[in-house]
């Protein structure tokens, strides 16, 4: 049994790996330049996705709810930082991204308390209410802001690509992907390396038993929600300057999110680490290069783990 | 009269539709041991599960030194100060040993001694070398240990054991029961759920069984010893030496 399980990790890595030496090989025919910028859109898109499917799949591993609200935060949480920065003159990306993430955390436990808990028993109930709940968003946010994309400003000191032998990277994508590995790096010690962490990773081992010793569990299920929701939207944000505020984000985003939780494991981190960067080549590279097969390819790699290890390459769930 | 530990009184459980307690009724006084005797499907661990607001009865009331507990939910049951060792030790298998303790930590001040991760070490050395150690991967008397160590973290006025013996070498059997015994000793008010009833008579003051959902007897464990029929005829086993 654990040696098959390895052996389909081995595959399906060795699948990755093969796919990724294509795509480069690919690239290398185009220019380096253009492989440059892809590898950093890819790794800035994964950064992105990480910071999204991370909460999500955390929400899900603690509380067993695929919470479909998760793409409209990540959208709502962008309006809500262009519209700082577009309404306070001077105030940084870095600022209007705390201020998002704070407003999008209280909103995301305003909805886990008064609409979630009524439904904590009824796992069908909670994905149509929190599938209703991101149409109410969109449409919400299509009122306040309006159908034309808003722009979020890349902050000035980013602006400028760095050099580097001859090519140029883009400065703010770089920075991106910097912040992820931060955030990743800060949620594992959150949760490997403190009490809230442990108690959290006892109510995923075993519900009943982490409440029998006394774990407060309602409050835990808040925190969490809240955490996942702010941290959605202030990755809403931080996408700002390379995808903009605009209708339909989203939609754009959260099958992603979901491939990466697939694909990775529910309710495992690192899983979500992993899976975000290889959805972020594979997406970025598709789209680049084979765009009539960028949902092919997109999906793919899902449809293989599901068929192969439903509970994604690093988790313990069946998804 | 002091008030009981633990008072339960016309306690109906059920499990979805069907009726597992008929209108059970016990009490636990202070620093005493009570042994819960009955054959498989007696009623046992719904009974257990019932005290901890893990299966919320249907009808009758549980009080812990007098306060209401019955229709709490779990988590505040514990806080209250009811700790529970379930049946099949249920230890947090991807936490680490020191983790599974310290996620059940309460009430650090109250008492004359209260229980922390040193004394839980003291308690059990075997916790301590392997503190660092996946709790999952621990064999089944340690976890046994580890379970009973992450109730007693909690500082429990009652301490509910369900089957702690079951499954385990009669070596560790043993030290199951010493441990029992040390804590009786230090005046912690137990129930002890066991199918082992020689273990748990050694240990007893006081004697439940249950048959089919209904106390069949109430008792010291003097009583039991001089009618060795209850043994017989409620347990369905003969009881030797």
């Amino acid at each position: 049994m654990q040696s098959s399980q390895t052996r389909t990790v081995l595959a399906l890595l060795a699948v990755v790996l093969v796919g990724a030496l294509g795509f480069s090989y690919i690239a290398s025919i185009r220019s380096a330049q253009f492989a440059i910028v892809q590898t950093l859109n890819s790794l800035a898109l994964g950064g992105l996705l990480f910071l999204l499917a991370a909460g999500f799949s955390l929400i899900f591993g603690l509380m067993r709810l695929a919470n479909l609200t998760h793409g409209a935060l990540f959208m709502l949480g962008a309006y809500i930082g262009a519209n700082i920065m577009r309404s306070y003159e001077g105030v940084s990306l870095w600022v209007a991204m705390l201020g998002s993430g704070i407003l999008v955390a209280l909103m995301g436990g305003v909805l886990e308390r008064f609409v979630l808990r009524k439904l904590s028993s009824n796992s069908l109930g909670q994905v149509l209410v929190t599938l209703g709940m991101s149409f109410i968003i969109a449409d919400a946010c299509l009122i306040i802001w309006g159908g034309d994309p808003i722009p979020v400003p890349t902050p000035p000191d980013l602006r400028a690509p760095i050099r580097l032998f001859g090519y140029a990277f883009p400065t703010y994508r770089l920075a991106v992907v910097v912040l992820a590995i931060v955030a990743a790096v800060a949620l594992y010690l959150l949760l490997e390396r403190t009490r809230l962490g442990a108690m959290i990773r006892a109510g995923v081992d075993d519900m009943a038993m982490a409440r029998a010793v006394g774990i407060p569990v309602s409050k835990l299920f808040t925190a969490v929600f809240m955490l996942g929701a702010g941290i959605a939207g202030a990755a809403g944000v931080l996408g700002g300057p390379i995808m903009s505020a605009y209708p339909g984000l989203d939609a754009d985003m959260l099958p992603l999110a979901l491939i990466v939780v697939i694909l990775g494991g529910v309710g495992s981190l690192f899983g979500a680490f992993v899976g975000s960067f290889i959805i972020g080549f594979v997406y970025t590279f598709g789209t680049a290069l084979l765009p009539d097969l960028a949902y092919v390819i997109l999906f793919l790699p899902m449809i293989l783990v599901i068929a192969f290890r439903p509970q994604g390459l690093f988790g313990r769930i069946a998804a | 009269m002091a008030t009981d530990a633990l008072t339960i009184s016309g306690l109906h459980a059920y499990y979805g539709d069907s009726h597992v307690l008929y209108g059970v009724d016990f009490a636990l006084k202070p620093s005493r041991v009570l042994a819960l005797l009955g054959r498989n499907g007696a009623g046992k661990t719904t009974c257990i599960s019932s005290i901890m607001g893990l299966l919320p009865p249907r009808k009758g009331e549980i009080k812990l030194f007098g306060k209401t507990v019955s229709g709490l939910p779990p988590e505040t049951i514990s806080r209250m100060g009811i700790g529970l060792v379930p049946q099949g030790r249920r230890i947090f298998p991807t936490l680490s040993v020191r983790e599974n303790l310290i996620v059940a930590a309460q009430r650090q001040s109250e008492g004359e001694k209260p229980w922390n991760l040193d004394r839980i070490y003291d308690l059990f050395p075997r916790m301590s070398e392997r503190r660092n150690q996946l709790a999952g991967s621990l064999s089944g008397g340690e976890q046994q240990m580890l379970a009973i160590g992450r109730a007693l973290m909690s500082n429990p006025k009652v301490l509910l054991l369900d089957e702690p013996s079951e499954g385990l070498a009669p070596l560790i059997v043993q030290e199951v029961g010493r441990t029992v015994q040390r804590l009786k000793d230090e005046g912690q008010a137990i129930i002890l759920v066991e199918q082992n009833s020689q273990l748990a008579l050694e240990v007893a003051d006081q004697v439940v069984i249950l048959n089919t959902g209904e106390v069949a007897f109430d008792g010291t464990v003097e009583d039991v010893r001089a009618n060795p029929d209850l043994i017989t005829q409620n347990l369905g086993v003969f009881h030797g030496h």
